[in-house]
């Protein structure tokens, strides 16, 4: 394993006079399989200031967090730059094919004080080619300025790879903090790199399985209040909220549609846990799974067809998958004695599920054209997979070293590993947001 | 946590002895007794509880045999006798890893409660099923709902009636015991039984 540190504002210094205030970074820690680095070099070069005003984010920063949590990319450190050129005039080609790189990133901001906004002026070079790839204007209110290099992060990303960007994407998740009467959990939504982060509901009772909606404007999940569970549906922009399921027994693991009409979601009403479907409208659910065993986690297929879930009908959980339309469930996990909470790939050709393997808890995958097992993260307790909206990475909450609740991801290929630079405590059940329109 | 639970639990005993006393009054409506003197039997217990044979005497002489009462008190005394039982027995059940069967330890502690709520029928218990942080939370929810089902179960069969037993599983939300070691974990693996 090598491991790859990148830190804001070292040697920057050399330059000072040209730079924009830097803001403390934590480090972002990236562990990438020994030989199996494929991601593409890229030198992101501090930003160039034409104005005088400390500016309150550091964007250089944050595109260079963004490209290199992307999987796909791997940044270059400031401090090993041999020029910092803010233009393409100033660019010498050959300082960045000495380093390897392959793409070079320059930019200078203004500030335009009528309007009030930043206006980052950027371009993108291909260092063998010596052509420019990108030269663009963007600009944002100083509160904006987040969503500016998120932005822009997303139109570099998407001209290297041909795949959508997901940093402008949102996450939700719950956090739980306090003990013994002082629990408090909170649902909280925040920007992928787990910055600008906002409480939707606050409880002293479980919150629980966030998911979103299809457009990306709603959550479902459940909530205790009141002593028993309830699944609810609210609307991010307004909180504005409501009740859609409180039946006997269990009411959790909601998931919604890929077309957005109804929910997958697990209730004991009818005797054991098991998976109904129920359509929003008329908000009367209808069972899928009849089995006395446990089934949970229910995961739509991308096409709407068919659903993953978690059974112990073998005698201890394993993954099935079961048609909508009716059928029997087929066994897709064989290898240990512990595999839950499955979610598909982004094409429906892979899932990906919690694998327990000697006391461990890891995220594993299976193939569902071969059939084979593998095993992607390699900490003591994982859980609560979720799906990057562009297929490329799956988060997950570790609990490795009695750290409680940090959120790491992989490339779905396995290959390389990140941490969120971004604490929450007590962070679980992670959602990713579809891609923004 | 525990203080509040125990001081739950001893309030809940001085209800059920009210609850008790009342309903073998309030539960012989149509025999001899009037309203009359229900409440006057009611009175005399709030005052004292030793000189029940006289408050029957003094309410009404007819159709109250002596053999009535001691068939009663009897009953009462075995229900008092059951009662103790169930609440100096555990209220925590204990399982294994992913697992929801009752082992042998528990059964006898399970009977006590049983043998107290199939005699009262006033009584009814909420089981909370709880499990380890480990593993997917959703199963866990699942599971701790299956674990109090599975002590429910228990209650049916040893004669507890539907209407007294409510399930609520919490999964891995609310820990006994915060910790990351087996024996936490083996703590937090369990079902809480609260009288309501």
């Amino acid at each position: 394993m090598t491991r790859i540190h990148c830190r804001a504002g070292q040697v920057l210094t050399l330059i000072c006079l040209m730079l924009t205030t830097l803001v403390a970074q934590a480090d972002m820690v990236v562990r990438v399989t020994e030989g199996a680095d494929q991601r593409m070099p890229i030198a992101v070069v501090p930003f160039g200031s034409n104005h005088s005003r400390d500016a309150p984010e550091d964007l250089d920063t944050i595109i260079r967090d963004n490209l290199t949590m992307s999987g796909d990319l791997k940044t270059l450190e400031p401090s090993r730059m041999l020029s910092l050129p803010t233009s393409g005039d100033d660019i010498h080609f050959r300082d960045w094919r000495v380093l390897g790189q392959q793409f070079v990133l320059v930019g200078e901001m203004d500030f335009d004080a009528e309007r009030n906004r930043y206006i980052l002026s950027y371009e993108l070079f291909d260092v063998s080619q010596q052509e420019r790839l990108l030269g663009s204007r963007a600009s944002a209110a100083p509160s904006e300025l987040r969503t500016l290099a998120h932005h822009v992060s997303n139109r570099i990303y998407e001209r290297v790879t041909g795949i959508p960007g997901i940093f402008n994407t949102r996450l939700a998740f719950v956090t739980r903090t306090g003990s013994g009467n002082d629990v408090e959990y909170r649902l909280k939504i925040s920007d992928v790199d787990g910055y600008r982060d906002q409480v939707l509901l606050r409880s002293s009772e479980p919150i629980l399985s966030p998911e979103w909606s299809p457009d990306g404007k709603e959550l479902v999940y459940a909530s205790f209040e009141g002593g028993r569970p309830a699944i609810y549906r609210q609307v991010v922009s307004s909180g504005e909220r409501r009740r859609i399921a409180q039946f006997k027994g269990l009411n959790s693991a909601p998931d919604w549609s890929p077309d957005g009409e109804s929910l997958l979601l697990t209730l004991s009403k009818d005797g054991s846990a098991d998976i109904y479907e129920m359509p929003l409208d008329s908000l009367e659910p209808r069972r899928l799974t009849r089995h006395y065993s446990i089934n949970t986690e229910p995961s739509w297929s991308p096409d709407g067809e068919r659903f993953a879930f978690t059974s112990d009908r073998s005698g201890n959980p394993q993954i099935y998958i079961q048609s909508l339309s009716g059928g029997e469930p087929e066994r897709l996990t064989f290898e240990g004695s512990y595999n839950a909470h499955p979610i598909y790939g982004p094409e429906g050709e892979e899932l990906f599920y919690i694998h327990r393997a000697d006391g461990r808890f890891l995220l594993g995958s299976v193939d569902l054209e071969t059939g084979e097992e593998r095993v992607l993260s390699g900490s003591e307790i994982d859980e609560a997979p979720a799906m990057a909206p562009n297929g490329r990475l799956v988060l997950y909450v570790t609990n490795a070293g009695g750290r409680k609740g940090a959120l790491e991801m992989t490339t779905v290929d396995g290959n390389a590993r990140f941490t969120l630079p971004v604490r929450h405590d007590g962070i679980r059940d992670p959602a990713w947001s579809p891609l923004a329109e | 946590m525990t203080d509040l639970l125990k001081n739950r639990v001893l309030m809940l005993g001085f209800a059920l002895l009210f609850v008790a006393g009342c309903s073998s009054t309030a539960t012989e409506p149509e025999g001899s007794g009037s309203n009359g003197m229900e409440e006057s039997d009611m009175e005399q217990q709030g005052d004292s509880d030793a000189d029940s044979s006289d408050a029957y005497g003094a309410g009404d002489g007819s159709g109250v045999s002596e053999e009535d009462m001691t068939a009663e008190e009897r009953a009462q005394k075995s229900l008092d006798q059951a009662k103790e039982k169930a609440m100096q027995a555990a209220s925590t059940i204990y399982f294994d890893f992913d697992s929801s069967e009752i082992r042998r330890e528990s059964q006898s502690i399970l009977e006590a409660h049983a043998a107290y709520l199939a005699e009262d029928d006033d009584a009814s218990v909420v089981l909370e099923g709880h499990t380890d942080q480990r593993g997917s939370r959703e199963y866990n929810m699942a599971l701790g709902e299956r674990r109090a089902e599975s002590v429910a179960r228990f209650l049916r069969v040893n004669d507890v009636s539907e209407d007294q037993i409510e399930t609520v599983s919490y999964g891995e939300e609310q820990p006994a015991v915060e910790g990351n070691d087996e024996e936490a974990w083996a703590e937090n693996r369990r079902v809480e039984i609260n009288y309501e």
